[in-house]
């Protein structure tokens, strides 16, 4: 039963854009946090990959920095229902890092310092649609927004680009993550307005 | 004795505006009618929400300011330039308009007339609130537990209820008041402008027995406080801290 | 923001789905054993959910999450909430 509030509009600015249903565009770009922002020092940060098979691969940060890397500008899609379009990021594209991987795992789970974790398919890793970033609007990607690295994954919902990544597990069984065990869609797909279980 | 009672599910009820009153030129006290009101104690909160047209909808949580037992419900708001909820409470909002509210909320940070025990209250701009509340509660209820609020702000004119203030402080030598402020100071002030110290908290002095310890403001300054009297010797498990943020707080 | 607020920031959501007040609930970190009351807990707010970390070694002991017409709770955190209720013959 709620009442309209005489007069009040909300912070919100409608756009042109087309954006996904039920989102709102902003300027600035809003930190969202499950916990204190992870300090992670780059001699001791490292990637891993690791596949079902009990095989991995990992780079810290020098080998990182040496793999190719692209330059890509992508809109993002916050389930808090904002959206920021045409962020400009450089990062290393996920294909490249799993290039070679022998694995029949379907599903990836990606996990961060601090200890948050998300899931998602693992070809929605692949075919240029996922990359490991570490520079935001041509600078070193700062903590607060999951600098030394984070995942990007702009076709799904922003919780699902983790911050402060550290390793994606391949895995045959798919493992809800921190939000997707809590209420949030497995999937998480914007443009189907996927926010909640069984939406 | 920490009252026990069980209550019920909270949900929204719809409260009028009866009154507003400026407090300073950035804050106003909001009056409001409650139907059902089921009381509350000093320092807790309720959370406002506002919904647009469109079905939109905003929510923040505001202090309590007004003592248990008045017969109206009063919050007060403190204007914040970027905010989305605050701007409208202290700008828009008229006498005969309607808000929906839920409450009372936390039974945490409170103070109880029944302790007799000293009480340090520490205060960072609007943090003063919920603490106004528990000293307008000792006022009405002729409670004579030992009293000290220190209320930094940043200069005299961002002082709330500063003339309530003085009249209490002034008819009952057992509510003790010191001002901090941190930009500028009123003419004649002895100490020039700063930030709040050990030896304002706690005037020299370790812990009297019994001592609770409210601390209320932005978050930075009430870990600062909260650090500094810690390092001062008070235990920390007497120190009950309401930071004011982003979400959930005051914006 | 990745600063955190006091435990009592969670005392509004969770009157929504319990009749006592959380906040003067005490629990027992299940990670590091330390036990208190719930309002002492570092919310985290700013986020797609509620996320409480225990204050002395920092990890989760509540989570909450709210659509428009649903609830989500974990409390897998602490090992139980002790919650005070009036004896037996007070109301």
């Amino acid at each position: 039963m709620a009442i309209v509030s005489r007069g009040f509009g909300g912070r919100r600015r409608g756009g042109d854009e087309k954006l996904p249903p039920g989102q709102y565009l902003v300027t600035d770009f809003p930190v969202l946090s499950a916990g204190p922002t992870p300090r992670v020092n780059l001699d001791t940060w490292e990637l891993r990959i690791a596949a079902e098979t009990g095989q991995s691969r990992s780079w810290d940060w020098a080998a990182f920095r040496q793999l190719p890397h692209e330059d890509i500008t992508v809109d993002l899609h916050c389930v808090t229902k904002w959206s920021k379009l045409g962020t400009a990021w450089r990062g290393v594209s996920l294909d490249t890092l799993l290039d070679g991987v022998a694995t029949d795992a379907e599903f990836a789970l990606a996990r961060s310092y601090g200890g948050y974790t998300t899931n998602l398919p693992l070809a929605d890793l692949l075919g240029g649609q996922a990359w490991i970033a570490f520079s935001y609007d041509r600078a070193d990607l700062d903590p607060e927004h999951g600098g030394p690295a984070r995942l990007l994954v702009p076709h799904l919902y922003l919780w699902k680009s983790a911050k402060w990544v550290r390793s994606i597990d391949l895995l045959t069984k798919d493992q809800p993550g921190f939000w997707e065990s809590l209420g949030y869609h497995n999937y998480g797909d914007p443009w189907r307005e996927q926010r909640y279980w069984g939406d | 004795m920490a009252r026990t009672a069980v209550l019920g599910r909270l949900t929204w009820q719809v409260a009028t505006v009866t009154a507003v009153r400026v407090q300073t030129p950035t804050a106003r006290t909001i009056v409001l009618n409650v139907p059902g009101w089921p009381g509350h104690r000093a320092g807790q909160h309720v959370d406002v929400k506002l919904t647009a047209p469109d079905g939109y909808s905003a929510q923040r949580s505001y202090s309590i300011a007004s003592p248990p037992g008045a017969t109206t419900l009063e919050l007060t708001v403190q204007r914040l330039a970027d905010g989305e909820v605050s701007p409208y409470l202290a700008d828009v909002l008229e006498p005969g308009d309607q808000l929906e509210l839920r409450g009372p909320i936390g039974g945490w940070f409170v103070w109880e007339p029944t302790s007799p025990g000293p009480v340090l209250l520490v205060a960072g701009g609007s943090g003063v609130v919920p603490l106004m509340a528990m000293i307008r509660t000792r006022a009405r209820t002729g409670s004579r537990a030992p009293f000290r609020l220190i209320y930094s702000v940043r200069e005299p004119d961002t002082a709330l209820y500063a003339g309530e203030l003085a009249g209490l402080a002034a008819a009952d030598a057992g509510l003790d008041l010191t001002y901090v402020y941190t930009r500028s100071t009123p003419l004649g002030w002895p100490l020039p402008a700063g930030r709040i110290n050990t030896d304002i908290l706690t005037a020299g002095q370790a812990a009297p027995p019994g001592l609770a310890v409210f601390v209320c403001g932005p978050t930075g300054f009430v870990e600062a406080a909260a650090d500094l009297l810690v390092d001062a010797g008070y235990d920390a498990q007497t120190i009950k801290t309401e930071r004011f943020g982003p979400s959930g707080g005051q914006p | 923001m990745t600063t955190h607020l006091d435990g009592n920031a969670l005392a509004g959501a969770l009157r929504e789905l319990f009749t006592v007040d959380i906040t003067t609930a005490t629990g027992q970190c299940v990670s590091c054993g330390t036990t208190g009351a719930m309002g002492q807990t570092h919310v985290y707010m700013d986020a797609p959910g509620l996320v409480a970390r225990c204050p002395a070694c920092g990890e989760v002991v509540l989570r909450l999450t709210r659509s428009a017409d649903r609830a989500w709770l974990d409390l897998r955190g602490i090992t139980c909430l002790q919650v005070q209720l009036p004896a037996s013959g007070e109301t």
